[in-house]
């Protein structure tokens, strides 16, 4: 298996751990990533605020050097905001006069896009081309016991998550169950963290990060597939927890640090000492 | 998703995006399912079923005075949810352009947040936390709100998360080129 691999900012920054567990894991399941040389900013949810017209050339800038590399081949993408990006303008790119106009502005780098990529996230292809046998068959620390809450959060299911329910769910389950631990049954695996309002509206969406926290309460830790979901579960639990007056501690992993653990992999390769609110519990029961 | 809700920066009271948006909504029949799977209703001067009805109604003035939009967070519930099957997630961003072309929301925090964001995307290609919010920071002239960030800020640094590296805040940039010809292509749309 080979992918053109789209890490995205977060994961030069704040998400580096998701970055390191990503290629680390992928490695271990026998795929191959090639990232994409000179890959720039997709707009996140910021451009679309501003400009229609950016919203849709920042993402199709690395659409086509992807296309340059490879035609046809899959961009596997790790964060949520950036699989909705790019994803989008793979949608949309058959209304009338949009690719002219893409590549109106792409041409100023002597680049151009016809529509010949398959975005997708990291969640899809880990459930879809690795799938949770093979990874079962190659556990090596076996996480029996441990009770894990799922948290898809928005943006890898709606509205493009043809690979899963966008209301309900389910693809992580068999991937947990199949290191040996047993799914915390929720219902807040897909409702919002309050994303980028942390920085702009944070008591909203500090609201909405305790929400999800306190629906956890009794599981050993939470995954997560976007690096916004884990800045705002992980980083702002402590803010959430002192606004909320109650204790909402719990560890949060990012999906392939949690395979990766299963998999026998060293916590270094995964940086799991990047996370910052790994509680010692966990930390015990993982030996880490 | 829909072709029509754009804005560039020429908005005028007939504009084709505030045209756009309200021929969009004219489909919405009130039955408050939007409001119903919006995570941050509670925090709304108007839900989204009222906000909707506004656009319907043309009431501008109090739709750009209002808190409603900028307070989406993009999950798409709304959109996924939305019986007639409009794109309300994306009638949100619509507004928000609008209202920031408009001069309506020029101090809002989201606002300038978004700008600085892209102000950094433009200058570097990519986005380095530690410039965007120094960027942030220097556009709110807030001096009191770097520190509702610095403990974290600390953290981040501690675990190498961020780089203390400092920005250079002008000069020429790797995304010039493209933003430039987007700017023309839209004032030109």
């Amino acid at each position: 298996m080979k992918y053109l691999y789209y890490p995205g900012c977060s994961l030069e920054g704040t998400a580096i751990e998701y970055h390191a567990s990503t290629q680390a894991v992928m490695a271990a399941l026998g795929a191959e990533l090639q990232e994409i040389e000179d890959w720039t900013c997709c707009g996140a949810s910021a451009a679309e605020s501003v400009s229609n017209l950016l919203s849709r050339v920042l993402p199709a800038r690395n659409l086509a050097l992807a296309e340059r590399i490879n035609p046809g081949g899959d961009i596997l993408i790790p964060c949520s905001a950036c699989y909705l990006n790019l994803r989008r303008v793979e949608v949309e790119i058959t209304q009338e006069g949009l690719l002219d106009k893409l590549n109106a502005a792409l041409g100023e780098e002597g680049l151009s896009y016809h529509g010949g990529t398959r975005s997708r996230h990291l969640l899809d292809v880990i459930s879809n081309d690795i799938r949770a046998e093979v990874i079962a068959d190659r556990i090596k620390r076996p996480l029996t016991g441990l009770r894990v809450a799922p948290y898809y959060g928005c943006q890898c299911l709606r509205p493009y998550g043809t690979y899963d329910d966008p209301e309900q769910p389910t693809s992580m389950e068999p991937l947990i169950k199949a290191t040996g631990a047993e799914v915390h049954p929720w219902t807040m695996g897909a409702k919002c963290c309050g994303a980028g309002l942390m920085t702009t509206k944070k008591e909203v969406a500090l609201e909405l990060t305790g929400a999800v926290l306190r629906a956890a309460r009794g599981a050993d830790c939470i995954v997560t597939v976007c690096p916004m979901c884990q800045m705002n579960l992980d980083s702002y639990q402590g803010q959430a927890a002192k606004m909320q007056g109650e204790d909402l501690g719990i560890s949060v992993l990012y999906l392939p640090q949690f395979l990766g653990l299963a998999l026998g992999l060293p916590g270094g390769d995964l940086r799991i000492e990047s996370n910052m609110a790994l509680t010692s519990e966990l930390r015990t029961r993982l030996c880490l | 998703m829909s072709a029509g809700i754009s804005a560039h920066s020429k908005e005028t009271e007939e504009s084709p995006s505030w045209d756009a948006i309200r021929e969009h909504i004219r489909a919405c029949m009130q039955c408050g399912t939007c409001t119903g799977s919006c995570g941050s209703s509670a925090a709304m001067d108007y839900t989204p079923r009222q906000l909707w009805r506004m656009v319907q109604l043309g009431l501008l003035e109090e739709i750009f005075a209002s808190r409603t939009f900028s307070l989406c967070s993009s999950c798409y519930y709304c959109t996924l949810r939305c019986p007639r099957g409009l794109h309300l997630t994306e009638a949100m961003h619509a507004l928000k352009r609008l209202a920031a072309a408009r001069g309506f929301t020029a101090k809002e925090k989201g606002t300038r947040f978004y700008r600085s964001f892209l102000e950094t995307a433009r200058r570097y290609g990519r986005i380095r936390e530690m410039e965007l919010m120094t960027r942030y920071f220097l556009v709110m002239k807030d001096p009191l709100l770097p520190f509702g960030f610095a403990p974290l800020g600390v953290k981040l640094l501690r675990k190498g998360k961020i780089s203390p590296q400092m920005p250079r805040l002008s000069g020429p940039g790797k995304l010039d080129a493209i933003c430039r010809k987007v700017e023309e292509l839209e004032a030109g749309s």
